[in-house]
């Protein structure tokens, strides 16, 4: 019956959604033509030993012992393009081809969170637009 | 937008600024966007609207005889004169206090507090030594806050960021439709507690009521007493090494970790018997309807 039973397909493999943009995996992904479920892992914990020189400085002046908020950024996958989603502006930001990925998930997840920080802190982020026009004066 | 100062912004009227500033053209969702990170961007590590705060730069309020709004407009004056420490005193269960505080503080308020307590934050170290009402660290989207006694229902609702602790219990229907950070709870939490879930951690310390994580989507509740029972697609999941050191990290950090360690935590995650991205769905129950 429909909707009582999961039936995408695993991610099994660092590159799968860079190989394959579409990511039809299961049989009713193909019948469908779409992709079903998250393009990475949302559950995977971080690896603190792992952390860039950028991100410690960050928790060290935020005050925190640890990621935080951050601990739920992962580097995702549009349209076969490595990306990170912004929840400040509900939109997908891409890494440019520029950036090597690594060739772990742990990794790109780190590259991904310094990329946001640093997206989000900046002049050109939507949101000081977005708090120009409407800010109360 | 360049070409606008913010004098002549000051001088307009909201409809004004935003067609000024091009944005009724803009549209600020999915893949509209295509925007790339620019690899040379300066490190910066708060928005650029935030005010310049120091956390040694420390004074008091006292809520005494003072409205909510009196209070919240105080604490956010300080930090403009630089404050990073501030102390609310006397705050007698009022409801609403610090909410949207949206950088870098450390808020300290000595006694218990209603509802609503700091919803909607981004970014503080909060730390409240009473207790607290429904609601707290609504919509929270990043930062710590701490409760050193217990808190009411829907502790935590929709968080979409930081660590909500509580050392004591918590009312029902914790977390619901929590989308992203950490929930800590040292003692018990009520009925219906990760309640459509979607994204993030839960921890109970303590034991679980009844329904735990109801049509969760998806996320991770690790719960370390017993569960009175598990909601329509919450089935548990085997609690990895790398959950296990998450777990020892997160609640060692909060002076919260068991004395018998954390392998027997239970970890309950989504079945996904209930995801549904079919497109074509819609059309096929027409058809068999």
């Amino acid at each position: 019956m429909a909707g009582t039973q999961y039936r995408g397909s695993e991610i099994t493999d660092v590159d799968q959604f860079v190989k394959d943009s579409a990511g039809l995996g299961s049989e009713r992904e193909k019948e469908i033509g779409q992709h079903i479920g998250y393009r990475y892992d949302v559950n995977l914990v971080p690896d603190y030993e792992r952390l860039t020189p950028y991100l410690k400085e960050y928790m060290e002046v935020m005050g925190w012992d640890d990621l935080n908020w951050l601990e739920d950024i992962h580097m995702g996958y549009e349209d076969g393009k490595p990306a990170v989603f912004d929840r400040n502006i509900n939109g997908w930001v891409r890494v440019p081809d520029s950036i090597k990925l690594p060739d772990n998930q742990q990794d790109r997840d780190m590259i991904a969170r310094e990329m946001l920080l640093k997206f989000q802190m900046s002049d050109r982020h939507p949101l000081v637009t977005l708090r120009k026009a409407y800010m109360k004066f | 937008m360049a070409g606008v100062s913010d004098a002549a912004l000051k001088e307009m009227t909201q409809e004004e600024r935003v067609k000024a500033l091009g944005m009724t053209t803009e549209q600020l969702t999915g893949k509209t966007m295509y925007m790339e990170f620019d690899p040379d961007a300066t490190e910066r590590f708060e928005y650029p609207w935030a005010p310049s705060v120091d956390f040694n730069k420390r004074t008091e309020v006292d809520c005494d005889g003072l409205t909510t709004t009196e209070v919240n407009n105080k604490v956010r004056g300080l930090m403009e004169e630089g404050y990073g420490t501030v102390v609310l005193k006397n705050p007698r269960g009022m409801h609403s206090l610090g909410v949207g505080i949206l950088s870098k503080l450390n808020l300290i308020i000595e006694g218990s507090t209603g509802y609503f307590t700091v919803g909607l934050i981004d970014g503080p170290n909060v730390r409240i030594t009473g207790r607290v009402g429904w609601s707290c660290g609504e919509n929270m989207m990043s930062g710590t806050v701490m409760i050193e006694k217990n808190a009411g229902s829907t502790f935590g609702a929709a968080i979409r960021g930081g660590d909500l602790v509580c050392r004591g219990s918590v009312g029902s229907r914790t977390g619901i439709d929590m989308k992203g950070g950490t929930i800590i709870v040292g003692g018990d939490t009520g009925a219906l507690s990760g309640f459509m879930m979607q994204r993030g951690r839960m921890v109970v310390c303590g034991n679980a009521g009844k329904n735990l994580g109801d049509s969760m989507y998806d996320g991770t509740i690790y719960v370390g007493g017993e569960i009175k029972s598990c909601g329509v697609d919450a089935v548990e999941a085997e609690l990895t090494e790398l959950d296990k050191a998450w777990l020892t990290r997160k609640l060692k950090q909060y002076g919260m970790m068991p004395d018998k360690g954390v392998d027997h935590f239970t970890k309950i995650v989504a079945g996904k018997m209930l995801w549904n991205y079919d497109n074509l769905e819609p059309n096929e129950k027409k058809l068999i309807l």
